[in-house]
């Protein structure tokens, strides 16, 4: 009984991590230009594949560095040519927008590398085993919990010590002042939005290590994220790295005990966070309504 | 009668004897009975959903939710309980509607993104509930086992069950209901209310109006309308599946609203019939057809970002 509890809280403690990167990098886009980005699961499944095609030639590290910089580009392209357009409009169109991205960077996925699963193969010290009692951990499942903790943790440095840092938190709170202030706003949000995607990417390669690579990897991904941001608070990043590793924990213990309720839970605790405090786990109040 | 209530009983006829009309005039170009049901039906959903966004102001993006559990409302219904398929569909409505009105309280005090942020969120629970509850719903399968019945009015029995354009004319009087409690409901001192509260939210407020009562009682209405929608789907079917749920039908309701022009109260009826004619054309043609469904969201969004009917709205009065 204790190995299955610790076996569905580690379990869930990992899948609280991806939840955890995906979500930042959504409540980064979306803190600082309204932005929701319904094509985060694409970036994702995208980072993992083109990790899968590098691997070969420039080995897992290569792999794990490159391919999230390069879904980043990508990312920076489209902000660049397409979405933002539609920071003046009603948000209404840049969900639109980005729904309709998803559906072509998934059937992009499908096309290229096919719909079937892909093995992506781990560097062999990883894919064993931490120790005969703790055969269900691999080593690959402390490396992803230990990258996505540096990520983060990197995250929040930046954001508290660089100079752009600065910027971008001081334009989620109030965009127009920063703007005045001279500060390049287009520029700051481009460069935002393409840390946003580099953190999905990032997800992407770790996930592929774990689950197997299909061009919806994503899409399983993409709700939880929403509602840790909903849980934590929207526009608070604490509040979503709170939100993920909260929910995910949750619906690993669910597993345990109901595993056909692992899914609806995360929803259920949303609800009981809207009611009981409806900006959020770390919100605050009037943002974002 | 003054020529702008004359020119507007005017367009009405247009417009009911283009779907009163449809199943024979679509027939040469390839149309068929079951394809123009889907597009009322759809259209009836994203008029309902419009409600919300093209008459309050308000972005939802989980009406796929209570399509859905319409859908299944109507399904279980004519599976277990009754042999009426007007009952069915009252079951349907009224099992999205109590969610949507459970659900709307809890999401009334949000607005913009963050609204439509939580009503996507929330409409993936049914989605889950009804994947995994298998006894029920029948789980990835989908719901089947149920047929719509032939509809008795008075001595006369309409047999909607086999005569595809007989359920589509059936389909068509449920649109008139609907339409017509739509139009009522906007038209009323509460319709202008939700107007009032789309274009300046904080002014409403000023004068007194209980803005986020009215906004929940637009969800309510908005969700009603959208069940009835989801249960003629069923209907149409005779199946329902969890994909009804998924956010992806979400979109493609908001989407057809949008192509159609969310500032008209038929503008999404037009656009569904353009979406739903274009996404059978596709799927006939090729097998990866999602990223042309993607392609439709983008250029909307782009280039058409008031819908059909705003932009020859536009080219009259220049």
């Amino acid at each position: 009984m204790t190995e299955l509890l610790l076996f569905n809280v580690t379990n869930g403690l990992i899948i609280g991590a991806f939840y955890v990167l995906m979500a930042l990098g959504l409540s980064l886009i979306l803190n600082l230009s309204g932005v929701i980005n319904f094509a985060h699961g694409g970036f994702l499944a995208l980072g993992g594949y083109i990790a899968f095609t590098m691997q070969p030639f420039i080995g897992f590290w290569g792999a794990l560095l490159l391919a999230p910089v390069l879904v980043a580009v990508l990312g920076l392209l489209l902000e660049r040519t397409m979405i933002r357009r539609l920071y003046g409009r009603d948000p209404l169109y840049s969900l639109l927008l980005t729904f309709g991205l998803a559906f072509i960077l998934q059937d992009f996925t499908r096309y290229v590398w096919g719909a079937n699963g892909l093995p992506f193969t781990v560097p062999a010290f990883l894919a064993a085993p931490i120790s005969d009692q703790l055969f269900f951990v691999t080593w690959y499942r402390l490396f992803m919990v230990a990258v996505v903790a540096i990520a983060v943790g990197g995250l929040f440095l930046f954001l508290r010590y660089t100079r752009t840092g600065v910027r971008i938190r001081a334009g989620t709170l109030d965009l127009e002042t920063v703007s005045v202030l001279g500060v390049n706003v287009g520029g700051l949000r481009a460069y935002n939005f393409a840390l946003g995607i580099f953190l999905a990417g990032l997800a992407g390669v770790l996930a592929s290590g774990q689950l197997s690579l299909v061009p919806n990897m994503g899409d399983s991904l993409l709700m939880p994220s929403f509602v840790a941001i909903i849980v934590g608070g929207v526009g608070s990043l604490p509040g979503t790295l709170l939100g993920g590793l909260l929910i995910g924990l949750a619906s690993g213990l669910v597993t345990l005990f109901w595993p056909s309720a692992a899914d609806a839970v995360i929803y259920v605790i949303m609800a009981i966070v809207l009611l009981l405090r409806p900006r959020g786990l770390l919100g605050e109040e009037g943002m974002l309504g | 009668m003054a020529p702008a209530a004359r020119m507007r009983l005017l367009k009405l006829a247009v417009i009911w004897v283009v779907l009163l009309t449809a199943p024979y005039w679509s027939a040469p170009i390839g149309g068929y009975p079951a394809l123009c049901s889907r597009v009322v039906i759809l259209g009836m959903a994203a008029m309902a959903f419009n409600l919300l966004l093209g008459f309050t102001g308000i972005m939802s993006f989980g009406h796929a939710a209570f399509f859905g559990l319409g859908a299944y409302g109507a399904g279980l219904a004519l599976k277990f309980a009754t042999s009426s398929t007007i009952l069915a569909i009252i079951a349907g409505v009224l099992l999205g509607t109590i969610a949507g009105a459970l659900l709307g309280a809890l999401v009334v005090r949000r607005r913009g993104v963050y609204f439509a942020m939580v009503t996507i969120a929330f409409g993936q629970i049914f989605y889950f509930i009804a994947f995994r509850w298998n006894t029920l719903t029948g789980g990835d399968d989908g719901l089947r086992g149920f047929a719509r019945q032939p509809v008795g009015i008075g001595r006369w029995l309409l047999d909607i069950q086999h005569n595809d354009i007989l359920f589509y004319d059936f389909v068509l009087v449920v649109l008139a209901v609907v339409a017509g409690l739509m139009g009522l409901l906007l038209q009323s001192p509460f319709g202008r209310t939700l107007l009032a509260i789309r274009e300046n939210e904080r002014r409403a407020r000023f004068l007194g109006i209980a803005v986020d009562l009215h906004i929940w009682l637009a969800f309510v209405a908005s969700c009603l309308f959208v069940a009835c929608a989801g249960a003629l789907y069923a209907c149409l079917n005779n199946f329902a599946d969890p994909t009804l749920f998924n956010y992806n039908m979400s979109g493609t309701i908001v989407i057809m609203a949008v192509l159609g022009g969310f500032r008209a109260f038929w503008g999404p009826m037009l656009g569904a019939a353009v979406f739903v004619v274009m996404q059978d054309y596709l799927s006939s043609m090729m097998q990866n057809w999602m990223w042309a469904v993607g392609l439709i969201f983008m250029a909307v969004v782009l280039f058409f970002p008031r819908g059909i009917l705003g932009v020859l709205r536009r080219r009259a009065s220049a």
